[in-house]
C-alpha cells in the first residue's frame, strides 16, 4: 500500500514534517528529526528510482482524479534521477549540517533553520515528480522562498542583501514562468504536462505560444544561472551558510535546468524549440560565454567560496551546451553532469564549511599552509579540486568525456577545444588553493587550527568517494542518464 | 455597458499605475497599491471571477496594505533616490511589455465561448461537479478536490512566508503596549474597532464554512479573521491583542493548519486510497469529498489566520 503511493510520498513526507520541525523547540530535537526525514527521503528516491528501473515511467493521480482532470505525478528516468540527486546531497549535508549550523548561525535561528531547509527539499522534490505545468510552479515557490530565507541566515550581514538580489531576480524569474504557463493554459485549456504537448502543435504556430515558449525560457533561466542571467549567484553562495551553499550549489540550479529540459522536451517538444525557435543556437552561444568568461573570473577570486560559485556558473554551461546539442548524446552528456557537478560541489562547498569551521575565513591569503593543519579537508579538496578539473579517474572525466564526444559526433570540433581549454582555466584556479595550502609557509597563528570534526569530514568525503567511485566505474550512472535522456527525447533506447 | 466599466476599470489601473511609479511619497504609494487591489478586484467581479475579487480585496487591499505600512514605519517614508541610471531596467520593461502584447495578437478572443480554456478542462469540471463532489461552487470543487494538491501547496507557500518571517524578524517581547503603526488614540476608532472585532470574526467564520456554497474558503476566512485581530491591535495596542493571541500559538497554528491539510491527505492514503482522495473518508463518496474539503479549507484558515498575524507581530513588535 505505501509501496504503490510512494510518488506521493516522496514529497508528502519531508512536507508534513516542516511544521511538525517549527513545533519542536529544542534545536536539537529540530535537527534529529531532519536528519531521519533526509535520510527517509533518500531510502524512498532508491526504492522509486528502482520501481522506474524495472517497471518504466510511473504516473500517480492524486486525489485519483483522472488525468489531465486533477494533478499528476510522473516519474521517468530522468526525473528518478533528479530525486536521487536531491536526496544523496539532502542526505549527506544533514548530518555535517548540526556543527555548522551551530557554527555559523544565530542560537536564535537554528531551530527555524530546519523548518526551511525541510521545505526547501520538499520544493525541490515536488518540481521533479510533478507532471502538472502549474503544480511545478506552486513547488518552485516553495523552494524559492525558502531558499530566499536560508541564503539570508548566513553569518555576516551581508547576506541579508545577498538574499534580497536573489528574491528580486528570483521573483521575476518565476513571475515569467507563471507568465509562460498562464499563456499555454490560455491555448490549451489543460495544465498537464502529457496533455499539454498533445494539444500543443495544433496551435504551435501562433504568436501567443511563441511568447509563451520565450518567457519560460527566460524565467528558467534566471533560476539556473544561465550566463548573463547568474548576477544573482555569486553573492548569495558566497555569504550564504557553507551547508546552504554547498545543498544549493549541488540541487536548486539542478532542479532549474530539469525545468528547462521538461519545458524544451516534453511540453514544448523537440521540434518547436529547437527547429521553429532556434533556441539551440542560442543556448550554445551562452554556454559558451558562461565557460569561458566565469572560469576566467573565477581565477582572479581571492574568496574562495566566490570562486566555486563562478566555477558553479561555468560548469552550468556545461550541462547547457550538452543540452542545446539537442542528441540523446548531448542530453545524456548534460544530465551525467548534473550528476557529477551536483557531487563535486557539494564535496568542495562542504570542505570550505570545514575551513571556515576551524579557520574563521574563506580567503585564499588566509589559508597559507593549511594543509599541514587541516590534511582530510584539504585532501578533499584536492579530489573535488581534480574531479571539477576532468582528471581521469574522477566523475569529472566521464562526464567531460562523454560531452566532447557528443560535440564531435555533431561535427563542432571547436568545442572540444573549449572544453580542453575550459579545464585549464579550472585548473589554474584550484592550483592557486594548492598553492597557498600545501606550498605557503604557515601564518603565525595557523598553528592554532586544528583538523575539521569527524561530523563534518565523514559527509564531504562522501561525496568524494561518490566522485571516485563514478571515476572508475561509471558504468550505472551513466545508464541511467542515458535512459533518461531518451525518455525526455521520446525515444526507446536501442 | 460592461465594457464601458472594464475600460473605466483598466484606465484607473493604468493611471493607479504610474502614479505608483512617480510617488516618492512610501506611504502614498503604499495606499496606491491598495486602491489598485480594489480596482482589481472590482475588475475580477466584472469577470465573473467573485472567489479571486473576495481574495483579492481582502489580501491586497487589505492586508498587504497593512503589513506594507507596518514596514513603512520601520522604515522611513521617502523613496531614496536610485544609484543607477533606470536606462537598462527601463529597456528591459519595454521588451517584455513589447513581448506580452505580441502575444496577445493570436489569444482566443475575450469572452469567446470556443476558446480552448473554456473547451476542455474546464467544461469537464462545470459538467461533473454536481455528481462528483455535490458542491453548487465549482471554484471550490477545483481548488480543494480536484487541484485540491495545487492548494496544499499553496498552504505550505504561506506557512513558508511565516517560517521565514520568524527566521528573520522572530518576535520582540516587549513589556510596553505597542500601538500599531500611524494610528493614534482615536476614540471613533475605538469604539468601531470595538464593535466590528465581533463581526468580523463571525463573517470570517461565515466565509469559512460558505465556501462550498458561495464564494469564499480557507484562505479569505484566514485573511479576514488575522484582519480582525489587526484591527483590534491598532486600536488597543498590540499587549491586548497578545492577552487574546500571543505568539508562540500562532506558531503552532501555523504548523497545525498544514498538518491537518496533509492529514487529510495522508488518510486517504491509510484508508487505501490515492494521496487526498477524500471519496474514501466516508461511505457515501460524495460526503467524503464534504467532509475532505470541509476538513482542508479549515486547515488552510487556521494557517493563514496564523501566518498573516506572525508577520504582522512580527513587524509591529520592533517599532520603538
Amino acid at each position: 500500500m505505501l509501496l504503490s503511493n510512494l510518488p506521493a510520498l516522496q514529497v508528502v513526507i519531508p512536507l508534513v514534517s516542516a511544521p511538525v520541525c517549527l513545533l519542536l523547540r529544542n534545536p536539537r530535537h529540530a535537527w534529529a528529526c531532519a536528519l531521519i526525514i533526509s535520510w527517509l527521503v533518500l531510502a524512498m528516491a532508491l526504492l522509486l528510482l528502482q520501481q522506474v528501473y524495472t517497471l518504466g515511467t510511473i504516473s500517480y493521480a492524486i486525489g485519483a482524479w483522472a488525468t489531465p482532470w486533477g494533478i499528476e505525478y510522473r516519474i521517468d528516468m530522468a526525473g528518478a534521477l533528479m530525486i536521487l540527486i536531491i536526496a544523496t546531497v539532502g542526505a549527506v549535508t544533514m548530518p555535517y549540517a548540526w556543527r555548522n549550523i551551530q557554527h555559523e548561525l544565530h542560537r536564535k535561528h537554528t531551530g527555524v533553520y530546519y523548518t526551511c531547509y525541510l521545505l526547501c527539499l520538499t520544493g525541490l522534490l515536488g518540481i521533479v515528480v510533478t507532471g502538472d505545468a502549474f503544480n511545478l510552479f506552486v513547488f518552485l515557490e516553495i523552494s524559492s522562498l525558502s531558499s530566499y530565507v536560508l541564503i539570508s541566515l548566513g553569518p555576516s550581514r551581508r547576506a541579508l542583501t545577498a538574499a534580497y538580489q536573489y528574491l528580486v531576480m528570483g521573483t521575476i524569474g518565476a513571475t515569467f514562468i507563471l507568465i509562460g504557463i498562464g499563456l499555454l493554459y490560455m491555448m490549451t485549456g489543460t495544465l498537464n504536462m502529457q496533455d499539454i504537448s498533445q494539444r500543443l502543435p495544433e496551435v504551435a504556430d501562433t504568436r501567443t505560444i511563441r511568447v509563451a515558449f520565450a518567457f519560460v525560457t527566460v524565467g528558467v533561466s534566471i533560476k539556473l544561472a544561465l550566463f548573463p542571467l547568474h548576477i544573482w549567484l555569486p553573492n548569495a553562495y558566497t555569504y550564504a551558510p557553507s551547508v546552504v551553499s554547498a545543498f544549493m550549489a549541488a540541487t536548486a540550479t539542478k532542479v532549474g535546468v530539469y525545468v528547462l529540459l521538461r519545458f524544451f522536451f516534453t511540453l514544448f517538444g523537440l521540434q518547436f524549440s529547437f527547429n521553429a525557435m532556434h533556441v539551440g543556437e542560442i543556448l550554445m552561444l551562452l554556454a559558451v560565454a558562461a565557460i569561458l568568461i566565469a572560469s576566467l573570473v573565477a581565477i582572479f577570486q581571492d574568496n574562495v567560496k566566490r570562486m566555486l560559485a563562478y566555477s558553479s556558473v561555468a560548469q552550468i554551461g556545461y550541462i547547457i551546451l550538452g543540452i542545446s546539442l539537442a542528441t540523446t548524446a548531448g542530453v545524456s552528456a548534460g544530465m551525467l553532469h548534473l550528476f557529477n557537478h551536483a557531487m563535486i560541489k557539494g564535496a568542495l562547498f562542504m570542505a570550505m564549511g570545514c575551513i571556515f569551521l576551524r579557520l574563521g575565513s574563506v580567503e585564499i591569503h588566509n589559508m597559507h599552509g593549511l594543509a599541514r593543519q587541516m590534511p582530510w579537508t584539504m585532501a578533499a579538496f584536492v579530489a573535488g579540486g581534480l574531479s571539477l578539473i576532468g582528471v581521469p579517474l574522477t566523475a569529472g572525466f566521464i562526464s567531460k568525456w562523454y560531452l566532447v564526444n557528443a560535440a564531435l559526433t555533431d561535427g563542432y570540433w571547436p568545442l572540444a577545444v573549449l572544453i580542453l581549454v575550459s579545464s585549464l582555466l579550472a585548473l589554474i584556479y584550484i592550483w592557486r588553493v594548492v598553492e597557498a595550502a600545501y606550498f605557503h609557509l604557515p601564518g603565525a597563528d595557523m598553528h592554532k587550527v586544528r583538523e575539521a570534526p569527524a561530523s563534518m569530514l565523514i559527509p564531504t568525503w562522501l561525496l568524494i568517494g561518490v566522485n571516485l567511485y563514478v571515476g572508475l566505474d561509471a558504468g550505472l550512472i551513466t545508464n541511467i542518464a542515458q535512459q533518461g535522456a531518451a525518455s525526455l527525447l521520446g525515444q526507446a533506447l536501442q | 455597458m460592461e465594457h464601458l466599466i472594464d475600460i473605466v476599470l483598466l484606465g484607473l489601473l493604468m493611471i493607479t499605475g504610474f502614479a505608483i511609479v512617480r510617488m516618492k511619497s512610501l506611504l502614498a504609494v503604499a495606499m496606491l497599491t491598495s486602491i489598485y487591489s480594489l480596482l482589481s478586484a472590482s475588475l475580477f467581479v466584472v469577470l465573473d471571477a467573485v472567489d479571486v475579487a473576495l481574495t483579492e480585496a481582502a489580501i491586497g487591499a487589505g492586508i498587504s496594505t497593512i503589513l506594507m505600512l507596518a514596514t513603512v514605519a520601520l522604515t522611513r517614508d521617502e523613496e531614496k533616490a536610485p544609484r543607477h541610471t533606470p536606462l537598462l531596467p527601463l529597456a528591459v520593461v519595454t521588451v517584455t511589455g513589447a513581448a506580452l502584447i505580441y502575444g496577445t495578437l493570436d489569444m482566443p478572443h475575450y469572452g469567446d465561448p470556443a476558446a480552448p480554456v473554456h473547451q476542455h478542462a474546464a467544461s469537464a469540471y462545470l459538467h461533473d461537479t454536481p455528481g462528483e463532489i455535490g458542491v453548487p461552487n465549482v471554484v471550490t470543487s477545483v481548488l480543494a478536490s480536484y487541484r485540491g494538491y495545487d492548494t496544499l501547496g499553496e498552504v505550505t507557500v504561506i506557512f513558508t512566508a511565516g517560517a521565514g518571517v520568524l527566521a528573520l524578524l522572530g518576535y520582540r517581547t516587549r513589556r510596553r503596549n505597542i500601538q500599531g503603526p500611524g494610528i493614534r488614540k482615536l476614540v471613533v476608532l475605538r469604539v468601531i474597532a470595538k464593535l466590528f472585532f465581533p463581526l468580523i470574526l463571525l463573517f470570517a467564520l461565515y466565509v469559512l464554512f460558505h465556501g462550498d456554497y458561495g464564494p469564499g474558503g480557507g484562505f479569505q476566512a484566514g485573511v479576514i479573521f488575522a484582519t480582525g485581530f489587526i484591527l483590534y491591535a491598532l486600536a488597543f495596542g498590540l499587549g491586548n491583542a497578545q492577552r487574546v493571541i500571543h505568539h508562540p500559538l500562532l506558531r503552532i497554528m501555523a504548523a497545525v493548519g498544514v498538518l491537518i491539510y496533509a492529514a487529510v491527505g495522508i488518510e486517504g492514503i491509510l484508508l487505501g486510497g490515492k494521496f487526498l482522495e477524500y471519496g474514501v473518508l466516508a461511505d457515501d463518496p460524495v460526503t467524503g469529498q464534504h467532509l475532505g474539503i470541509m476538513l482542508i479549507e479549515l486547515g488552510v484558515g487556521i494557517t493563514v489566520a496564523a501566518v498573516m498575524l506572525i508577520i504582522y507581530y512580527g513587524f509591529v513588535s520592533r517599532q520603538d
